[in-house]
């Protein structure tokens, strides 16, 4: 019997060569910022002003300006918290897992997914900070580190404090490996830098980048390592933010299977952010060389698996539910699915389990329209997962007497708001100032698998 | 003088060298290196400017460090009484418009701060309820007057009292009649110097009436046994109790006395396994009607006759002569007389209607029953309700038809809560002279001539004979805080009595009381006033029934009553916090949640559910529509809140709201139903029977409710319940004991465990609770609240669902539905049986709070508390999420010195601060918190047990929930101390194989037991009294 393996699309279209790669992305960085660009800029600079002011306000006067209450502890903000964990996980599997693995279709996609990565957890990094009452203490208060208070220490048996180092240990890496990616562009940006002040910020950027072999060694070796780091940091992340409620007391929070679901839903939100992301800048920045269909189909691919991954665990919940024999494990889903938030739960239900199987037809898995809308779709129900798992389980949880309702106010909205600012006015500074494809990983990949090896077939 | 020795300072004293001595006398002698070298060039010095400079420097650095103290005035010379950190306690006595309580007032540094119980009254007994707990707050109100007014503008005394003493002096003398208006006034004292004003000036009459009025038994016992008063009751001698509409665990006669009674009949346990059984016909479900074993719905329209009825049934069953009246239809009415007769001389049957002919039969009732002598007793009567509806409304008419020339409103509002208050406004202008001791400028006040404010009862001295032969006194706390004048000193005043009143009261004793009981009267005033209660003895005069014409009667009850009427009846009732509205300015009792409605800084229209199906009204979380009614002829717009129980074709109305002129707190809030009060046989009646009418919705409306989800669905572990004839069965085990299945077989929660455990080496605090004698009354809150420096939140913010009291008590309805039918569980029933739950933190052993909170603000103590560390709190509310209990309170805001929570008025004003009990921290935004189990109280008992070198007891600690209860539901103890009284009432036992004790009472459950977080907080299953029939979820 003979097997042929299929011959591989080719992953950069065009018939491009090494200075059309390095003159088609660093065009963008040299160039005078575009219209398109200043008026995105403004948008999201707008948020980020209109957002501002709720936070000061809720700063200023209390969390008081939202709408939690004495039986719904937290609501938009911890939905917030994790659903912007969650999407910066894609960037760190596509960089790190895919390198392990030598997926080398990840090269044109991983410097934006990780920049998201870093912008998601920075904003995600926020709402722990500003949900607290006092976050002028907290900011310190849950750091480890010697005082004058005698013996106090922090509670090593709060998952809120495992928060803490897996968010922090998990930015911090992310940061490094991302940075260290950046450095032999940044090398070729100063190389090709035309005025003085470029020159010497780029070339401070790219920490005296020589090109030499040795370095070019060094390169691929901390890359790897740092890729080897922030593997585990793909599980652990999200496994120890589930934890926040898996290890309590509340009914639809206390479930041994959060940790699994948690990751494969972050997954499955962070891909989706990315090609919206990428869908976008692709079309304003015309790579559609480097990011080709072949790249979007796959991601869809993906969010289609982890997509079922997810429908599976909340089918498995509800099993456990009934299962368990536990009333009040009972009633916080039949209270889900039936109850004042039912509305809630299956626009979780239509966006995370039933919209992602439409990416079994090619035709739509690889139409660019389809994907960048449902690319949305799975990010509002991913939302809406987090909403549900935390308000419908807090609101009517063991004593009847405090059975609530939450709606949020518009400083839940405006601090939500603020933080789409943050993050674009990041994103878009991320795209006007730095390589937003990795050149020299693009051009590592351009002799084994672009238009010439095509033109050759 | 001579032999005395001299010490010199120096030879040149003992040689009085001249230069020491013209130096002697100065406070610096000159060689203060300072300007050392001035005489010798007469300019600054390098080192001079340096030592100035330094001095300088250091000065300006120490003026820069924050000087905090800014208000502390240290005393110059200490009083006796008073070491700062010690609190002082003294007897006193609440008594205000009849309604009495006998008090220790706690004060701190010359502020009382707190009230509690005087356990040694033998008519309150230690208990006190909401409106007694509140009423230290009131002491400062920002809203009572500093002085005088005339002519609503400040004045002085000197200048009132002349005025006032001239025109009352010449109306006397042309001949012009005088009245003084007032509530019932219980104190002797206080009467006799109204007499004497009286009598100096001629043509005086002191009218008496009460906003509640209980004229109509005043009558009836004045008609049938010559004593024109309402009995002293006891409900603790009473097998069954029947009660037609009284409400009297809650706001009728003397409810705190009647719970501490009926409290007594409620408490089971396995030596003694019997209890009252109670009967409740009324139309509003009214606290006391949500605490009986059988409670049925009864329209105002029909009450004379289910009251009748129940007299036929009695009179059948005891051989008596029935009387001839309409039939009507009302469940359990002979299941009552059937009770009521077999237990005969132990029973007791009251009616809160004003209608005197429902209290003469009433009273006919109780006198085939042979209850009077044994829990009624007409020779210690009450003083609680005096109040004459015929004379006050002579008064109006008198007012009306200008025969009045002067008027005394003692510290009476009849313009807001007579009945009468439009008629009287307009009267008020034909009447020359018009004074109020009013101590806030309210309805009557506003409308006055001369408001002469009375002293806060904390401030004054005065008495009390709320029974006759049991006596009280009041002795003032602190300082008068303003230039007000306590009334009695204004009447005297005004008679040309130079005395002061206190004196007077002395003198007053001294005539009455005083027989040699101690060597001096001072040391029996001392002892009386230590002691606050004093009682002497009544003879017992056998009072009999003498022959009424009941024909007359029930022809009047025909006439009044009928067994079905198709109009919308409404119901005037009162509730627990509010009352009559005397308190209204408080916003303790403005946010203290309704015990039944669950609804806060309101009132409503209670509709039953079916007159809610039928106006399409729904209310969710609070949510809920306007009515358009109708009350003669004039419309309104209220809200309405649906409420199970509810008599169908009836409203309930709440008194006491819509002040127009109480202060900041009560202005505006809800409406005033006052107006609409009916007569009905020459007295007020607190039902309308006709003239009312519901025009569809208008709108939708929010209610501040801290509850609104009714019922426990059906979950066992939270509510536990049996009834009686199956507890009495021997082996009784509660119903609900979960266990949890294992790989080993079925086992307690107990057993299974990942928790180590704590150990207590000292003290292990531990709370139980009685549901089954728990009313529901809610003084437990106050208490705390009072206590624990808990904030006011307002309206909006209940209605955000951010109410912050620590003590709550949660209030269940059952459901009709099927078990396993969670939709239809979530609805009452229509006369659902209730249950009150005392619901605060747990004090868990396996706390799940303390766990997740990153900051270790929230620890275990030694003595097995949950506590809070405020100053390490960051915040995170993680601990709130995960308390199965929900009983933890975050601060969203800053509540103090905040002006968007003015009416915090306890921490937004400095005088409203001076309530607040220095021994317990107001908390800052953004912290957490929750009860403590008042662990400030056990801190200060540990240290007097300590300091008295011995074991700690009992009585050196309790709760401030504990210790208000009237009903004594609640137990606090050391679980340690074998002797604690929580000890024997919990039946504990060293357990062999765990760290914590057994629990061997039968009634006792955790709830939540399943969780083994292990509360230190036991209940104690509700025994209902009832027949089985058909079981509810």
């Amino acid at each position: 019997m003979e097997v042929t393996s299929p011959v591989r699309e080719v992953l950069v279209t065009g018939n491009k060569t090494y200075h059309d790669v390095s003159h088609d992305i660093c065009r963008h960085v040299e160039a005078k910022p575009n219209p398109k660009w200043l008026a995105a800029m403004a948008v999201s600079l707008g948020a980020f002003l209109i957002g501002g002011y709720a936070l000061a306000i809720t700063l200023w006067d209390g969390i008081g300006m939202w709408g939690l209450n004495k039986t719904v502890g937290w609501a938009w903000d911890i939905t917030n918290f994790v659903w912007w964990v969650g999407i910066g996980h894609a960037g760190t599997l596509i960089s790190a897992v895919l390198l392990l693995f030598r997926q080398k279709w990840r090269t044109s996609i991983n410097r934006a997914a990780e920049a998201m990565t870093i912008f998601a957890v920075i904003c995600a990094l926020l709402f722990p900070l500003i949900h607290t009452g006092r976050p002028w203490l907290s900011f310190y208060w849950f750091v480890p580190i010697p005082n004058t208070w005698g013996s106090l220490w922090v509670n090593f048996n709060s998952p809120l404090l495992w928060d803490f180092f897996a968010i922090s240990t998990y930015f911090t890496v992310s940061l490094v490996f991302w940075y260290i990616g950046l450095i032999p562009d940044f090398a070729t940006i100063r190389d090709r830098a035309t005025n003085k002040i470029s020159k010497a910020i780029y070339g401070a950027l790219s920490f005296g980048w020589d090109g030499a072999a040795k370095t070019w060694q060094r390169y691929e070796t901390v890359s790897l390592v740092l890729a080897g780091l922030a593997t585990p940091l793909v599980l652990s992340v999200h496994t120890i933010v589930s934890m926040d409620f898996a290890t309590s007391v509340i009914p639809g929070w206390h479930t041994t299977i959060f940790p699994p679901y948690f990751v494969a839903g972050a997954i499955f939100s962070g891909f989706a952010m990315v090609l919206t992301l990428m869908l976008v800048t692709r079309k304003v920045y015309n790579l559609e060389d480097y990011i080709t269909i072949n790249h979007i189909e796959l991601m869809n691919i993906i969010i289609m698996i982890t997509g079922s991954i997810v429908g599976v665990a909340y089918i498995t919940e509800l099993f456990m539910a009934w299962y368990s024999g536990v009333q009040y494990e009972q009633y916080a889903f039949l209270n889900r699915a039936t109850g004042p938030y039912w509305w809630a739960y299956w626009a979780m239900m239509t966006c995370n389990v039933i919209s992602p199987q439409l990416f079994w037809f090619k035709k739509i898995r690889t139409s660019l329209w389809a994907t960048f809308i449902l690319s949305i779709v799975v990010n509002i129900g991913m939302w809406f997962e987090r909403f549900v798992i935390i308000v419908t389980s807090l609101h009517r949880d063991y004593l009847p007497s405090s059975w609530a309702m939450f709606s949020p106010t518009i400083y839940d909205m405006g601090i939500y708001l603020f933080s789409f600012g943050l993050f674009f006015t990041l994103f878009f500074s991320f795209a006007k100032f730095f390589p937003v494809i990795n050149m020299a990983e693009v051009k590592s990949v351009l002799k084994s698998s672009s238009g010439e090896i095509e033109n050759k077939k | 003088m001579s032999d005395q020795k001299t010490y010199w300072k120096g030879t040149e004293q003992l040689t009085n060298d001249p230069s020491f001595v013209k130096n002697a006398e100065k406070e610096f002698p000159e060689y203060l290196p300072i300007n050392e070298n001035k005489e010798s060039n007469g300019s600054t010095s390098r080192r001079d400017f340096l030592k100035l400079m330094g001095f300088g420097v250091a000065a300006a650095s120490l003026a820069a460090c924050e000087a905090p103290v800014r208000k502390a005035i240290p005393y110059l010379n200490k009083p006796v009484d008073v070491d700062p950190g010690i609190a002082n306690y003294y007897a006193s006595t609440y008594s205000v418009g009849g309604d009495y309580a006998s008090i220790v007032v706690k004060t701190r540094e010359g502020r009382p701060i707190k009230i509690e119980g005087n356990k040694k009254s033998s008519i309150t007994q230690g208990g006190v309820n909401a409106q007694v707990e509140a009423s230290v707050l009131s002491l400062y109100d920002q809203e009572r007057l500093r002085g005088p007014l005339k002519e609503g503008k400040n004045t002085d005394w000197k200048t009132i009292d002349k005025e006032i003493t001239e025109q009352l002096q010449a109306i006397s003398d042309a001949g012009g009649q005088i009245r003084i208006v007032s509530n019932t006034v219980n104190s002797p004292s206080t009467l006799k110097a109204i007499q004497e004003m009286a009598d100096k000036y001629g043509n005086t009459e002191h009218v008496m009436y009460d906003a509640i009025s209980q004229h109509g038994m005043l009558v009836a016992n004045e008609t049938m046994f010559g004593v024109k008063a309402i009995p002293s009751y006891d409900f603790s001698k009473a097998n069954t109790i029947v009660s037609f509409n009284a409400d009297f665990l809650g706001t009728w006669v003397s409810p705190i006395e009647h719970t501490k009674q009926y409290s007594k009949t409620r408490k089971v346990n396995s030596e003694n396994k019997n209890m009252s059984r109670h009967y409740q016909f009324e139309a509003n479900l009214s606290l006391t009607g949500s605490n009986a074993d059988y409670r049925t719905p009864v329209k105002p329209s029909q009450e004379g006759l289910a009251v009748a009825a129940l007299y036929n049934e009695v009179a059948k069953l005891t051989g008596n002569s029935s009387i001839n009246t309409n039939k009507v239809e009302i469940a359990n009415i002979s299941k009552a007389a059937k009770d009521l007769v077999s237990n005969k001389g132990k029973s007791l049957v009251v009616a809160g209607s004003n209608d005197t002919d429902i209290q003469i039969l009433v009273n006919g009732i109780n006198s085939m029953l042979n209850n009077y002598g044994t829990t009624i007793d007409l020779n210690q009567y009450s003083n609680s309700r005096k109040g004459d509806d015929a004379s006050f409304s002579k008064f109006v008419k008198d007012s009306k038809a200008g025969n009045i020339k002067a008027v005394i409103f003692y510290n009476a509002n009849p313009v807001y809560d007579s009945g009468m208050g439009e008629e009287l406004k307009a009267a008020l202008g034909k009447v020359s002279l018009t004074v109020s001791t009013s101590e806030r400028k309210d309805e009557t006040a506003d409308v006055v001539k001369y408001v002469a404010p009375d002293h806060h009862f904390l401030e004054s001295w005065n008495d009390a004979e709320p029974k006759k032969g049991q006596l009280s006194l009041t002795q003032p706390t602190i300082s008068p805080l303003f230039k007000t004048r306590q009334a009695q000193d204004s009447f005297m005043t005004w008679t040309g009595n130079k005395q002061e009143y206190y004196n007077f009261l002395r003198k007053n004793w001294e005539d009455k009381h005083f027989s040699g009981q101690e060597p001096t009267f001072d040391i029996f005033w001392d002892k009386t006033l230590h002691n606050g209660v004093f009682t002497y003895n009544v003879e017992n005069s056998d009072l009999t029934a003498q022959e009424v014409d009941l024909s007359a009667c029930a022809n009047r009850i025909n006439k009044n009553y009928k067994s079905s009427n198709s109009d919308l009846e409404v119901v005037f009732y009162q509730k627990v916090s509010i009352g009559n509205g005397y308190h209204a300015n408080n916003p303790w009792l403005q946010e203290l949640p309704d015990p039944i409605s669950k609804a806060t800084w309101d009132n409503y229209a209670t509709i039953s559910q079916k007159m809610a199906n039928e106006l399409g009204i729904k209310i969710f979380e609070g949510k809920t529509s306007k009515i358009n009614l109708t009350i003669n002829g004039q419309a309104m717009e209220v809200p309405a809140l649906v409420q199970p129980g509810q008599a169908n074709g009836t409203i309930g109305l709440a008194l006491g709201y819509g002040r127009k002129m109480a202060g900041k707190v009560a202005n505006g809030v809800g409406f005033d139903v006052y107006p609409f009060l009916g007569q009905l046989n020459g007295t007020k009646s607190y039902a309308l029977t006709s003239g009312a009418k519901i025009d569809g919705t208008a709108g939708s409306y929010q209610l501040a409710q801290t509850q609104t989800h009714q019922t426990f669905m059906g979950r066992e572990t939270v509510i536990q319940e049996a009834l009686l004839e199956d507890y009495k069965k021997k082996g009784w085990e509660r119903n609900f004991q979960p266990h949890i299945e294992t790989s080993k077989g079925s086992v307690k929660p107990s057993k299974l465990t990942l928790w180590n455990g704590h150990k207590y080496n000292n003290h292990h605090w531990g709370l139980a609770i009685d549901l089954n004698s728990c009313t529901g009354c809610a003084a437990c809150t106050i208490a705390c609240q009072s206590e624990n420096n808990i904030p006011v939140v307002g309206k909006e913010e209940v209605v955000m669902r951010r109410d912050m009291q620590w003590m709550r008590v949660d209030r269940y309805y059952s459901s009709d539905a099927a078990p396993d039918d969670t939709a239809g569980l979530e609805k009452a029933a229509e006369n659902p049986e209730v249950t009150f739950q005392p619901m605060m933190c747990q004090h868990c052993n396996n706390a799940p709070c303390e766990t997740v909170c990153p900051v270790a603000a929230t620890t275990h103590s030694s003595e097995g508390l949950n506590q809070m560390t405020y100053n390490r709190c960051v915040g995170t509310r993680y601990c709130a999420n995960n308390c199965p209990y929900k009983v933890r309170r975050f601060n969203w805001f800053k509540y103090h010195d905040n002006s968007q929570f003015d009416k915090n008025s306890s921490m937004n004003n400095d005088l409203g601060k001076m309530v607040l009990n220095p021994d317990v921290t107001v908390r800052s935004r953004g912290v957490m918190e929750k009860c403590s189990m008042c662990v400030q109280r056990i801190q200060a008992g540990k240290l007097k047990a300590k300091k008295e070198k011995r074991q700690l007891e009992d009585k050196d600690v309790n709760t401030a929930c504990a210790s208000a209860c009237p009903s004594d539901a609640i137990v606090f103890g050391d679980l340690n101390n074998q002797d604690s009284a929580i000890s024997k009432y919990l039946k504990l036992k060293e357990s062999t194989d765990e760290p914590l004790k057994e629990v061997n009472e039968e009634r006792a459950y955790h709830v939540l037991e399943e969780l083994r977080v292990s509360p230190n907080v036991w209940y104690m299953t509700k025994i209902r009294n009832k027949d089985k029939v058909n079981t509810k979820a």
